[in-house]
């Protein structure tokens, strides 16, 4: 018996079904990864003689249920809130122990006396609206960012790097792990030199 | 010269598709790796709030989702118009979140359920009350990294 050659498969239909997986991936797909402003609760449990905060030291930030913004208790748009809170926080008003060596504020005394003790604190209505929340936030993050960035800079000048572009690459899973050893510890002493203290009040009930 | 003469007939060569085949693989496969399935329908309106000092969600297993919104055209004859929390396909009260996130956090690996982090993709136009009503049952069962989703863009496109 003569050798028969095995029978060729057609594959003409290959493209066919590759192009209804390629289809049905098209569809399906969502490459963005979710990116936004990412914040810590406190936690539920009540503290106790909760500990005695200067006024001087905390910047007090109310958005009303008609979506107006009162810093230290003046009517303010929001444009100015960045600068407003920059002023605040790297103002190092304090003297002895609570000085502070590093900012670049007027040191006025009214003010708060350096970053580590001044505190935002948030306030909004049940009312206000979501936007002018989130854009609150984050002109408030944008303050510190701006005063980590400056800091970072100062720091570490060969590096060539903003804080939030290190903490970028720092949470980045390509970096290197020698990479990230060598920029933790350049992170973590900027952020205890400006660390975010943003309180949030409970919000007011609308009553009228 | 015989060597130069034309070919008989004017038909034009066959393109050979035989590579066809090969090329869409490749794209089926690039989109095959970078796909990310999406779970829920919406079922609200979901404009976010635009902000740029953001941080990237980047590992999509330790992440919850909580939508809060109106509900979209679709479902207002049925629900109303006043905003509404989505949980996974249904709509829920505030006090369904706790038992959610419970839920959710059962679901995952032992070793992640410390470092969850639930997103809030809330529409612009919802009104803080609901918000906040969402983050006292977060922190009722201790689901304190949150995060505010948000489109890219400057704080000044939040205005209209």
């Amino acid at each position: 018996m003569a050798k028969r050659s095995a029978p060729e498969v057609n594959a003409g239909s290959m493209a066919d079904i590759a192009f209804l997986l390629l289809i049905f991936f098209l569809v399906t797909t969502t490459i963005e990864t979710d990116s936004g402003i990412s914040r810590k609760l406190p936690p539920m449990e009540d503290i106790e003689d909760p500990p005695i905060i200067k006024q001087k030291n905390i910047f007090t930030v109310v958005v009303n249920k008609y979506n107006q913004l009162l810093v230290e208790e003046e009517l303010t748009s929001i444009e100015d809130l960045r600068s407003l809170a920059v002023e605040f926080l790297d103002n190092g008003g304090g003297e002895g122990e609570d000085a502070c060596n590093f900012c670049q504020g007027p040191g006025d005394p009214k003010s708060s006396d350096n970053p580590v003790k001044a505190i935002i604190s948030l306030k909004n209505d049940r009312e206000t609206s979501y936007k002018v929340y989130i854009s609150v936030q984050n002109e408030l993050v944008a303050a510190y960012n701006d005063l980590r960035d400056r800091e970072f800079m100062r720091l570490n000048p060969n590096d060539g790097l903003t804080f939030v572009e290190a903490f970028k690459m720092y949470s980045d899973p390509r970096t290197s792990f020698d990479q990230k050893k060598s920029l933790k510890p350049k992170l973590n002493l900027v952020k205890e030199m400006f660390p975010q203290k943003l309180s949030e009040a409970e919000p007011s009930k609308n009553k009228n | 010269m015989s060597k130069f003469k034309k070919k008989k007939g004017g038909e034009l060569p066959v393109i050979s598709t035989a590579s066809l085949p090969d090329i869409v693989f490749m794209l089926l496969f690039f989109f095959m790796v970078a796909t990310v399935m999406r779970d829920s329908t919406l079922m609200v309106k979901n404009k976010l709030p635009a902000a740029d000092q953001i941080q990237k969600l980047d590992k999509k297993d330790r992440v919850m989702y909580i939508y809060a919104g109106e509900p979209s055209s679709r479902y207002t004859d049925k629900y109303g118009s006043q905003p509404r929390i989505q949980l996974n396909d249904k709509f829920a009260t505030v006090s369904e979140v706790a038992a959610f996130v419970l839920a959710e956090r059962a679901t995952k690996r032992q070793e992640l359920q410390n470092v969850l982090t639930t997103s809030l993709k809330v529409d612009g136009d919802t009104k803080m009350g609901l918000i906040t009503d969402i983050k006292q049952e977060l922190r009722k069962v201790n689901a304190l990294k949150i995060n505010y989703t948000t489109r890219i863009g400057n704080y000044t496109q939040n205005r209209d």
